[in-house]
């Protein structure tokens, strides 16, 4: 693994701006993942949040979770929402309003409101140059809602709305690329990341909030309701995705693409290892996953690729 | 700028208006007729005569988003928009009232498509009408100026924190030329300081924004969201009063207009105002004891002010612009029945719908529709609606 800035627990910053108390499932990797952005972000944060898993667990009035300002809007905005509190301080900042003073601007949102239903308005923001963070929580399907599938559902998962069945093998189409997308927007920094790799997940938040202008982070969250595994498996299966290639973890910095963590021969595992055990994927034979293990390597090589390029 | 009077498009005002109130963050989409203002106002930022962010977004959607963070962070936020823009952001418009954000937006009133229609009726205000927000309509070019600071104003009340539409009859009145009186920047900072919200999202004082109601709390937070549009009343006229106070310019939630002998009125809401009440004068002069009553203020409804000046009048002829399909009668007639309903010396009401889709009504309609309807009225002929000027 490439060298962290911060390589033990002991020295992780302490703070805590995501409260405990909060309702998610028991073993939800996704809100360990937004306990560790907040961590990495600091106390100067403004986060604009979709609706999904992690608003309805952190905000049932008149409770909250969040020691740092929140807001919440819809579903499908909180990119658009963020740029707007960037905006406005930013011209309140210049016009002497409000003290100078910087601040981390973080939209957040779940596959479906990043990669479906707020697709074009996260391209908007990213595309105006906003001084902004988005960052999604990918876990693979509309959970909030009971595990439908979303263009972020891998190929072959059974979702609620993408049934394995006699005549259907679940979903049906290829993982939408949200990272490339995010890339072909020609933004300073894009970075993929996960929980179960805590350290690596630090650096490159705190890289996207030193980025001037937009940054896009996309976290692989472990969901063990929606993906039908234990909740004490949550943190393995997402070694199990990273170190199978299933979910590469890797980072373009003004296009220069740089893999950060490359399982070495004695970590790499075939893709049927992360598979076999969660029930969205119990329904495949030997032939889809060896369909999916040929798919996988592919994109990691080309992955590989780009960043020997550079 | 300075005191200065001039003949200027509306839309031109507009953004004219919007820079001279500081406003620190402009977010829209272009849509027909709204373009002039947005267009003016860019060019305004462009050339630096006025220190905003103008964000070119999206869509409507990401317009109306955009201003909410803008707003939530306490910058001074205006958008602009008409019909289908509308209608693409009227999720996000709701949800702007709900969390009680202060922003200014110039709606220029336009069609509802099927068919697709660029021109003018209030087929879109219509659509939100129970969104929550303060619905103002102007009739001319100074209306329009002045109330773009008048709504600012009002939503930044302390007291309100809601957000305003100005309603403004597309092309009608975007794009006309009008002689237009400019008041200088230092009245306009006095009537409106810079703004300085409450609890506004900061790192110094963190706060939730939007958050999740379970049953046991959504009839409460519905019932606060009623309470802070229903207060806000008072606000509005004072903050109309003191405007009238230093520009000798005055308005009121409902106007009349050669009203207190009148035996029955003609009622308008928009530019109409000042057609009818020339067809008025033309009556007048033949012996008709005819007035107009407009409502200024659509939200929060003026329920005592619009009693008082018609309850003792005859009849009432209602010209509404849209259509609720299925309903009673346009939506501003419909209102009225209710707020009028078993009232002692309260007026018959016949309806007519005109002018959908920017159709003219001329002065010679408004005749025909004021005799029309008055023999309607004397004949009992008073439920539903007419279409006026349907053909075939």
């Amino acid at each position: 693994m490439a060298k962290t800035s911060v390589s033990s627990p002991k020295n992780v910053e302490r703070a805590e701006y995501f409260a405990p108390g909060h309702r998610a499932c028991q073993g939800c990797a996704e809100v360990l993942a937004v306990r560790l952005v907040l961590k990495a972000l600091g106390k100067d944060t403004i986060v604009a949040m979709a609706t999904g898993c992690m608003e309805i667990i952190s905000s049932p009035l008149p409770l909250t979770s969040w020691r740092i300002p929140w807001i919440h809007n819809a579903f499908e905005n909180p990119a658009a929402v963020i740029s707007g509190c960037e905006a406005g301080m930013k011209a309140m900042m210049r016009k002497g309003k409000m003290p100078a003073k910087k601040i981390n601007f973080v939209g957040m949102g779940g596959d479906g409101a990043t990669a479906d239903i707020g697709f074009g308005s996260l391209s908007g923001a990213l595309e105006r140059g906003h001084d902004m963070i988005y960052v999604c929580y990918d876990n693979e399907a509309y959970m909030n809602t009971g595990i439908q599938r979303s263009s972020s559902t891998p190929y072959g998962a059974s979702t609620t709305t993408s049934p394995a069945g006699k005549k259907s093998i679940g979903q049906r189409t290829q993982k939408k690329n949200m990272v490339e997308i995010a890339v072909a927007h020609g933004i300073p920094y894009v970075a993929t990341a996960c929980p179960s790799f805590p350290f690596d997940l630090l650096d490159k938040i705190k890289k996207a909030s030193e980025t001037p202008g937009p940054a896009y982070v996309h976290i692989l969250s472990v969901c063990p309701t929606g993906w039908r595994i234990q909740p004490s498996d949550a943190i393995r299966y997402g070694r199990l995705a990273v170190n199978s290639c299933s979910f590469p973890l890797y980072e373009v910095v003004n296009g220069k693409y740089r893999v950060t963590y490359k399982p070495s021969d004695k970590k790499l595992i075939p893709v049927s290892e992360y598979l076999s055990g969660q029930g969205r994927f119990r329904h495949l034979t030997d032939k889809d996953i060896e369909q999916i293990q040929a798919a996988t390597t592919r994109q990691y090589e080309r992955l590989l690729k780009l960043s020997e390029e550079e | 700028m300075g005191k200065v009077r001039k003949g200027v498009e509306v839309s031109i005002a507009i953004a004219d208006a919007v820079a001279q109130a500081d406003v620190d963050v402009i977010a829209a989409y272009p849509i027909t007729p709204q373009t002039h203002i947005v267009e003016h106002l860019s060019e305004i930022v462009a050339d630096g005569e006025l220190d905003a962010e103008y964000v070119p977004v999206d869509s409507e959607h990401s317009a109306m988003s955009v201003c909410c963070g803008s707003a939530a962070v306490g910058a001074r936020t205006f958008t602009s928009t008409s019909s289908q823009g509308l209608a693409l952001m009227s999720e996000i418009f709701f949800i702007a009232a709900a969390m009680r954000l202060p922003m200014v937006m110039a709606l220029a009133n336009r069609s509802l498509s099927s068919p697709l229609s660029i021109w003018n009726d209030h087929s879109d205000v219509m659509m939100v009408r129970d969104a929550g927000w303060i619905c103002i309509f102007v009739e001319n070019g100074q209306e329009t100026y002045d109330n773009i600071f008048c709504a600012f104003r009002m939503s930044e009340d302390p007291e309100v924190m809601l957000p305003v539409a100005v309603n403004l009859d597309g092309f009608i009145l975007t794009h006309m030329i009008e002689p237009v009186e400019y008041e200088d920047d230092d009245l306009i900072r006095r009537y409106l300081p810079e703004f300085k919200m409450k609890n506004a999202l900061h790192p110094d004082h963190p706060v939730s924004m939007g958050c999740f109601g379970m049953p046991e709390i959504y009839t409460e937070a519905q019932m606060n969201r009623e309470m802070g549009v229903r207060n806000s009343y008072p606000h509005i006229v004072k903050a109309w009063e003191e405007w009238g106070r230093l520009t000798g310019r005055h308005y009121r939630p409902v106007e009349t207009y050669r009203t207190d002998d009148a035996e029955y009125c003609i009622v308008t809401m928009g530019s109409y105002g000042e057609t009818a009440m020339e067809v008025v004068d033309a009556l007048r002069a033949e012996g008709e004891k005819v007035g107009v009553v407009k409502i200024r203020l659509w939200r929060p409804f003026p329920l005592d002010e619009f009693r008082a000046a018609v309850l003792g009048k005859k009849h009432l002829i209602v010209v509404d612009r849209a259509i609720t399909f299925g309903g009673q009668g346009g939506p501003v007639a419909t209102e009225l029945r209710s707020a009028l309903y078993k009232r002692d010396g309260a007026p018959t009401i016949v309806n007519y719908v005109a002018g959908l889709a920017g159709r003219d009504v001329s002065r010679k309609d408004f005749r025909s529709i004021i005799t029309e309807g008055r023999k309607k009225a004397e004949a009992g002929d008073t439920e539903g609606f007419t279409l006026y000027g349907l053909r075939g």
